[in-house]
């Protein structure tokens, strides 16, 4: 801040010259403070990657469609609830673990920003999960059907969207780009080797989820270990058939899912990974070894399923942040990159509310128990 | 012959300042975090929820002390249309530091997210879940944030133009 000029200043006149230098000089001060402004806000620096710079990647990749997720943009709501049994309150002092039962609210989907894409047994398969425990500590999560994620840095997914943009003559992506994209990032080609070799199973209902990024659990004497943890189920696991492929109902997995869960409610065991000291935290595309300690912190059961067009779900951000008191986030850098890019798409979706068309999954389907 | 008016008393002069530092760091964090998706991200939004809520209090205190200390008069040779333009940019600063915080609360409680403080300190939702709202009430923070820093930088020119070439007494009242 200038110093107030003193009294003799005042007294003085000030001449033309040094009336035009202050006034200079203020100009300064201003264009220094909105400069500051505009370089924290990335007007700056058009190279920067932004949240903005990230939904127009995920929108050139998927195209631009109001008031959906700009990705994991097919879905369906499910509601059931989380009973913890009390295994993992020594390593967490998350209400959740404690023996009890928790509502939750979540979501099954398939990867990618297309809303209508017909369901593909490789397509990547999710399970968003928003836990509310009766007295708080709400706990919301994001798991994927794979082992490790592509990528472990923002400006990764980034280049791995760009480079899977399609190519308007062919409507498929141009595979240089992705060749040129994968010579720049070996862990990547090693994470989709590690991606490719995993069993895939028949649907949503026999699929495991992992929650890919590295947490910290924090017990209640404040001890934290490093964690991942996945929902592996207990329906039976059967190997997707070459059948499903050339399946005409562009929603067989979803169907698959709605018929089951109006079936008999579906059951998942979370299964929390404690990693040790020199497991990576900070990398989401390497496996920890297989022998670390395991323990079962609970059952998650679905039992009721909701087109998203009717389903509590549809407004959730499942922000893999808003954790509660004992899980708290590693030094992964997607977990900051996911938050804010969730964020930024949930508010162009609500936004959007008005003008969004029908999911795929109508609400007839559901109540016709998956079939169209 | 203008009269020379006397400096603010001590507490508001400490109160503009602490708040000034505090609306400055709010709205740089904000157009930060708006525009991140570095590791930064999660602390800045981590210290954007508190310190909003200290503004919010913050400015209830000054708006009370203001009632029992009255800012000092301005100089009469000030024109009227910058008499005007200062109670304008005064009144826009104030209503600015209570609705920015109130805009940032009621965006989380209709969204709806936890509000989370510190820990398990935690805010109650002021308003109904609402996704359309939010995003209404969200684009409204970052609206009302532009706005704040626009006034900001008016007040700034301002009390710049009264220290160094008016000289008039009305920056070395709040310093």
């Amino acid at each position: 801040m200038n110093e107030a000029p003193d009294s003799n200043d005042k007294a003085a006149p000030l001449s033309g010259t040094r009336v035009l230098a202050r006034l200079a000089l203020i100009g300064v001060v201003l264009l220094a403070a909105a400069g500051a402004f505009a370089y924290v806000g990335g007007w700056l620096s058009p190279s920067r990657l932004t949240q903005d710079r990230m939904i127009a990647a995920f929108q050139s990749a998927g195209g631009e469609h109001l008031g959906f997720r700009r990705n994991h943009a097919k879905g369906l709501c499910v509601t059931g609830w989380f009973e913890g049994n009390g295994n993992a309150a020594g390593v967490s002092k998350a209400a959740v673990f404690a023996a009890g039962r928790n509502p939750l609210i979540g979501r099954f989907a398939l990867a990618g920003g297309m809303p209508s894409q017909p369901d593909a047994p490789a397509t990547v398969r999710s399970m968003a999960l928003r836990i509310l425990p009766p007295g708080g500590g709400e706990w919301r999560t994001g798991m994927n059907n794979i082992p490790v994620f592509a990528v472990n840095t923002a400006q990764g997914f980034y280049e791995q969207l760009v480079a899977s943009k399609p190519d308007p003559a062919s409507g498929k992506p141009n595979p240089a780009a992705m060749q040129e994209f994968l010579a720049r990032h070996p862990e990547t080609v090693r994470a989709l080797a590690l991606i490719r070799a995993r069993p895939i199973s028949s649907g949503f209902a026999d699929s495991t989820y992992n929650s890919l990024d590295a947490f910290r659990f924090v017990n209640a004497a404040g001890a934290s270990v490093p964690v991942r943890w996945a929902a592996v189920p207990l329906q039976e696991f059967a190997p997707e058939s070459g059948a499903q492929q050339v399946n005409p109902d562009k929603n067989y997995l979803f169907d698959d899912l709605i018929a089951r869960i109006q079936r008999q409610p579906l059951q998942w065991r979370l299964v929390v990974t404690i990693g040790q000291p020199g497991d990576p935290t900070s990398d989401a595309t390497l496996p920890w070894p297989d022998d670390r300690q395991h323990i079962y912190a609970g059952l998650v059961s679905i039992d009721r399923v909701f087109s998203e067009d009717q389903g509590s779900c549809t407004d959730v951000n499942y922000d893999p942040l808003v954790l509660p008191p004992g899980i708290e986030p590693s030094d992964d850098p997607l977990l900051s990159a996911r938050s804010a890019v969730y964020a930024r798409s949930f508010t162009l979706r609500a936004g959007e509310k008005r003008s969004k068309a029908p999911s795929a999954v109508t609400a007839a389907e559901v109540q016709a128990g998956g079939t169209r | 012959m203008s009269l020379r008016p006397t400096r603010f008393p001590a507490v508001s002069r400490r109160l503009h300042w602490l708040m000034a530092a505090m609306v400055l760091t709010m709205l740089f964090l904000g157009v930060g975090m708006a525009a991140s998706v570095s590791e930064r991200y999660r602390f800045l939004v981590a210290i954007h929820r508190p310190l909003g809520l200290a503004v919010l209090l913050l400015a209830a205190v000054r708006l009370v002390n203001r009632l029992f200390n009255p800012p000092p008069a301005l100089p009469d040779a000030l024109p009227p249309w910058q008499r005007i333009a200062a109670k304008a940019s005064h009144v826009l600063l104030y209503a600015l530091m209570f609705l920015m915080p109130l805009l940032g609360w009621g965006m989380l409680s209709a969204a709806p997210y936890p509000i989370v403080i510190y820990g398990s300190l935690h805010l109650p939702a002021i308003l109904p879940r609402d996704p359309t709202l939010y995003a209404w009430l969200r684009q409204l923070h970052t609206d009302f944030a532009y706005l704040l820093f626009a006034v900001f930088l008016v007040h700034l020119g301002a009390a710049l133009m009264h220290g160094l070439i008016r000289r008039d007494g009305v920056f070395k009242s709040m310093v």
